[in-house]
């Protein structure tokens, strides 16, 4: 092939769009710079190092070694997609974060749970039910248009038939330093700070 | 109805802070008394929910049962052994000395202690989900192997689990945050060797130590 000269644009870490203190108190200043700066950065930088890898097992037309990297790929890429959703699906409550969905949003919402109360508690019952490292979502199902909310193991993203619109981290890593393993209470503080616009946004 | 054995939290073999500096006192005191303690807790409500769906012919609700026990059971073994296979640095029993058929074995099989200790260890940086990471012996072969499992699946028929090291996040992130690599350099300062070689000589059974006899008891 005569392109194989041909380089990647590398992921990079994205700016927060706010403080790492700015989420306090459902999320303390240390959980974010950390959950930033070093678990999204070793997403980020494993990424680039497993795409380099990928990159050159096609130009050298080596499937077995391009099939023996998807693990890889699935598992940095992933949180590296899925920590920026959750960055930017949060804001600090008095800057937007919190409150209740509205518009079109509102509307997918109660059509597949009744109320914005019964969604969250159904929410948080399908965040407390993940067993091991993982994420909740709500989701929209490209097929049909309604929203629903499903988990995901590890890093795994939302692709395919799904559209992520809310992401919520449920590794020990996005809460432990501040809520050890009353996680039921980080699951129940992060309301406070979400930015239903951002979700919202992902509907359209 | 006669009432149903419950499974309960084993006392540690030493105490919450003996793993200092290692693992700190903190540390243990969650793991031991939340986590392991939740595990416990909801395998004997899984148990008795799954009692109730035997008695009724339930077969579905026995099914949904399922995952819930692999999970908690799971979560009650895994530590069972990790706290067994641990013990303060200032033992005897931390130095491979103490385990001289085995030494020999993984010598033979690694190169060396150290070697095995290397591959150990990139192991437990490669798991890409909260999980373990354990050194088996093949029951059939006699093998030494490494090995991880996903979530608290415990290891796989046919193998004899010999250490475990527990690598979901609350094992270590209050002391060791995200640098899992000196947790993972941490930990063989307090390696029970002379347990590790009991389990490599014992009976598949024998392993479980106390849950064996608990297991017997229900
Ligand atoms: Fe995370
Ligand atoms: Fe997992
Ligand atoms: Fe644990």
């Amino acid at each position: 092939m005569a392109s194989t000269s041909f380089v990647r644009g590398k992921a990079t870490l994205p700016d927060l769009p706010y403080d790492y203190g700015a989420l306090e108190p459902s999320i303390s200043g240390k959980i974010m710079e950390l959950h930033h700066k070093n678990h999204h950065q070793t997403y980020v930088n494993s990424f680039n190092a497993a795409s380099e890898q990928l990159e050159a097992a096609e130009s050298k037309e080596d499937i077995a070694a391009q099939i023996a990297l998807q693990p890889l790929i699935n598992f940095h890429g992933g949180g590296h997609i899925n920590h920026t959703l959750f960055w930017e699906n949060l804001a600090p409550s008095k800057n937007g974060g919190g409150g209740e969905p509205a518009g079109s949003l509102k509307t997918a919402i109660e059509s597949s749970y009744g109320d914005f109360s019964q969604f969250k508690t159904k929410f948080n019952t399908a965040l407390a039910g993940i067993q091991g490292s993982g994420w909740a979502w709500l989701v929209k199902d490209n097929e049909t248009g309604q929203v629903q909310i499903r988990t995901y193991a590890n890093q795994d993203p939302v692709v395919g038939k799904y559209t992520p619109l809310l992401g919520v981290d449920a590794w020990e890593h996005a809460y432990y330093l501040q809520y050890q393993n009353r996680k039921a209470e980080y699951f129940s503080a992060i309301w406070d700070v979400i930015n239903w616009k951002a979700v919202e946004g992902r509907l359209k | 109805m006669a009432a149903q054995a419950k499974y309960t939290l084993p006392d540690l073999p030493y105490k919450h802070d003996a793993l200092e500096p290692h693992i700190s006192a903190q540390i243990m005191t969650l793991h031991h008394t939340k986590h392991h303690q939740t595990c416990v807790n909801n395998l004997n409500a899984a148990l008795s929910s799954l009692s109730t769906a035997v008695a009724k012919n339930d077969i579905v609700s026995q099914l949904h049962l399922q995952q819930n026990i692999n999970f908690n059971a799971g979560g009650h073994v895994n530590h069972t052994l990790f706290w067994e296979n641990l013990i303060p640095a200032s033992s005897p029993s931390t130095s491979p000395s103490a385990a001289p058929k085995l030494s020999a074995a993984l010598t033979s099989r690694f190169g060396s202690v150290e070697k095995l200790q290397e591959k150990f260890n990139a192991v437990l940086l490669g798991l890409k989900c909260s999980g373990w990471g354990w050194l088996v012996r093949d029951i059939e072969s006699g093998n030494l192997e490494l090995t991880t499992s996903k979530d608290q699946d415990i290891v796989p028929v046919g193998k004899k689990p010999l250490l475990g090291i527990d690598m979901w996040e609350h094992a270590y992130y209050l002391q060791y945050l995200n640098d899992k690599g000196s947790y993972a350099k941490g930990i063989w300062k307090v390696v029970n060797w002379k347990k590790v070689e009991e389990r490599f000589e014992s009976s598949p059974e024998g392993v479980f130590g106390i849950l064996s006899g608990l297991r017997s008891s229900i």
